[in-house]
């Protein structure tokens, strides 16, 4: 048998039925709902009488409108916000769908939920009307979005029609310096690829620094295997990935859990398997990054200056100077001299437990400038339990943020967390593209830890110099 | 689902590389829960000031192109969020075809479900399309999805690749759902063997 990728074992272990095209139809094992992107689908089921095939595998919540105030109990004020979160009730109501309301504590954006409750398993497929499903691959499972016309199949079918794409390695060699993570990583990625750079693939994420990512970490990495235009991410599961999903609420328990853990363990990419495309970083060479553009690609490390349009080719001119422009910068310009006005941490990209605790880390016992609005908003309810519990909560609090309930908040704005025009944001969110925090609003997409440092100092700010300044 | 068969219209030019959804369709329009009625504000953004009113430098308010039905883009059109409203709002605006040197991937899956042909060509094909593009209203385009090629109002074809099964289904307006149910054997059977092998699921 020849060599097969950790991709190509997850495909063939979920194909259905094969047309001479080569297009598939794919089972689906997880599908993963929210309130944006799921009512016309089920309006489509309801006109054609259909029903939801594998209900105990659907899952449902609301986060892209809800509010992340304090006083959600009272409700959305909002009308078409109001009305989606209530068609998602209606229709997990009337499906019989598993689902976490705004008012369960489980409640918090799908991405963060789905492996929290031990839905995402190794070796699954994952779906999800939503871009950033491929943070799932994080556990070895091949996780991607999906239209709401294919939400509408799956819920009908459990299946999906597709062709396979081709195999893509980015493997991130040795270690990472003291203030790089996991978000610096994945944005690198991006810069040196473009974001049309993983078009056609899945890619496979490996390498030492990757292995020595938490879990919490390679969904960072992953979540953002779409802003390169990958159709997934995937990292190989290891000792780490059981350990995370051991004992969670939905993960196979007794003779179950050794049963999956024998198939779980040979879920890796076989000697001499073939990629279509390599991409290979040294961890040592990368520093910690931002944006400075209006594309995921436009990667800069903090130690840069804002490029100059001539410096790109062929369509890039263009686009490179009409960002500097709704970017409000200056070609030359020192990234660290750029001011903020506004400071988000949270999302799927990095609103769990280890990105407040690298964000607290920076802000124990410091106050953020002056003028700067901050906000964290953690990405599950239980999160944010558990960095009340951990203290880190106070920290915040103490240092001016604003501490708020769980949703995706102001990383695309659906919900009143948005930008002004022209206001700037230094983003732990996952894209800076125009007006995606708010009409004419500038996003810098950086780590938690970076967020956390410029809130501090009110510019965007190295780290690592903050670390030895501020220490 | 509508046919795709032929068309021949007006093509808008939009060079403008990385166009992604949230210009084509921002979100503060996806709390609809219809997929009707968003044409009015595709590329909403870029296309009405904060008042309202139209900026008139922006391609598809010019009078030429206000009823385009093509659209020559710039690389990796439609790349960021999953959302289908993406080409529901070029629909019902009247965009029947986009063409470019490369889509990202779940639009370009987007687009076959709601009768909308997406094209890929090489970037010399994408300028000369660009270029009768900017020619304006009197220079109509013509795509013939049957023997795959667009045709430049001055008779330069260009051949295009298609999958046989989603070309299948745009020229004859097929409903995906139908055709898998009509699998329903198949996957019942998958079922069982996958509960047998990977009883967790």
């Amino acid at each position: 048998m020849s060599p097969k990728t950790l991709y190509d074992k997850i495909w063939d272990a979920h194909v259905v039925d094969t047309q001479d095209d080569g297009t598939c139809l794919l089972y689906i094992d997880r599908h993963l709902v929210h309130e944006v992107t799921s009512p016309q689908a089920f309006e489509g089921l309801r006109m054609t009488g259909r029903k939801v095939r594998a209900p105990e595998k659907t899952i449902a919540v609301p986060d892209h409108n809800v509010p992340t105030t304090l006083d959600r109990e009272k409700g959305i004020e909002n009308e078409e916000s109001r009305i989606q979160v209530e068609a998602l009730d209606k229709n997990a109501r009337d499906f019989g769908i598993n689902y976490y309301p705004v008012s369960d504590i489980r409640q918090g954006i799908v991405h963060i939920v789905g492996p929290e409750q031990g839905w995402t398993l190794p070796g699954m497929t994952v779906v999800c009307g939503d871009s950033h499903t491929a943070t799932h691959g994080a556990f070895g499972a091949l996780a991607h979005g999906i239209g709401t016309s294919e939400v509408e199949h799956v819920l009908a079918t459990q299946t999906l029609i597709q062709k396979k794409s081709k195999n893509m390695k980015v493997e991130i060699t040795g270690k990472l310096r003291p203030g790089v993570t996991a978000k610096d990583i994945t944005l690198s990625v991006i810069g040196a690829t473009g974001t049309a750079g993983g078009t056609g693939y899945v890619i496979e994420y490996c390498g030492e620094a990757i292995r020595d990512l938490s879990m919490e970490g390679r969904m960072t990495v992953c979540n953002m295997a779409i802003e390169g235009g990958a159709r997934a991410g995937l990292i190989a599961p290891d000792e780490k990935t059981f350990e995370y999903v051991k004992g969670r609420p939905h993960a196979p328990k007794g003779a179950q859990w050794e049963a999956a853990l024998t198939w779980w363990k040979t879920l890796k990419t076989d000697e001499g398997a073939h990629f279509d495309k390599v991409v290979t970083l040294k961890g040592e060479d990368i520093a910690p990054v931002v944006t400075w553009g209006t594309s995921p690609e436009d990667v800069l490390p903090i130690t840069g200056a804002v490029p100059s349009p001539e410096d790109f080719k062929g369509g890039k001119v263009e686009a490179a100077a009409r960002s500097i422009e709704y970017m409000g910068l200056t070609p030359g310009q020192k990234l660290t001299d750029i001011k903020i006005d506004t400071v988000f941490i949270g999302s799927c990209t990095n609103g769990r437990i280890e990105d407040l605790r690298a964000a607290a880390e920076i802000l124990k016992g410091k106050k953020i400038a002056a003028g700067i609005r901050a906000m964290v908003v953690p990405g599950s309810g239980l999160v944010r339990a558990q960095a009340e519990e951990e203290g880190l909560a106070q920290i915040f609090i103490d240092a001016g943020f604003e501490w708020r309930l769980a949703g995706c908040s102001m990383c695309l704005a659906m919900n009143p967390d948005q930008l002004s025009p022209g206001e700037r944001c230094a983003a732990t969110s996952n894209r800076n593209f125009e007006g995606r925090q708010g009409r004419g609003g500038r996003t810098h997409l950086m780590s938690p830890a970076m967020a956390a440092a410029a809130a501090v100092t009110g510019h965007l700010t190295d780290v690592r110099d903050f670390m030895l300044t501020h220490a | 689902m509508d046919k795709f068969t032929t068309l021949t219209g007006i093509a808008a030019p939009m060079p403008l590389v990385n166009i992604d959804t949230d210009m084509i369709i921002p979100k503060q329009f996806l709390k609809t829960i219809k997929r009707s009625g968003l044409g009015k504000n595709l590329f909403d953004e870029m296309r009405y000031n904060a008042d309202g009113s139209e900026i008139e430098s922006f391609v598809l308010n010019q009078p030429a192109y206000r009823d385009a039905q093509i659209l020559v883009a710039g690389d990796n059109f439609g790349c960021g969020s999953s959302r289908e409203h993406a080409p529901w709002a070029l629909l019902d605006f009247g965009i029947r075809c986009v063409i470019s040197t490369s889509f990202a991937d779940i639009f370009f899956n987007n687009c076959f479900k709601n009768g909308i042909l997406p094209i890929v060509l090489p970037q010399d094909a994408v300028d000369v399309l660009m270029g009768d593009a900017r020619k304006g209203a009197n220079a109509r385009m013509t795509v013939d999805l049957e023997v795959q090629t667009v045709t430049s109002s001055d008779g330069q074809s260009f051949g295009f690749e298609v999958d046989a099964f989603r070309k299948h289904c745009l020229l004859n307006g097929l409903d995906d759902i139908g055709l898998t149910l009509e699998k329903a054997a198949a996957i019942d059977a998958f079922e069982s063997s996958a509960a047998q092998a990977r009883p967790w699921v």
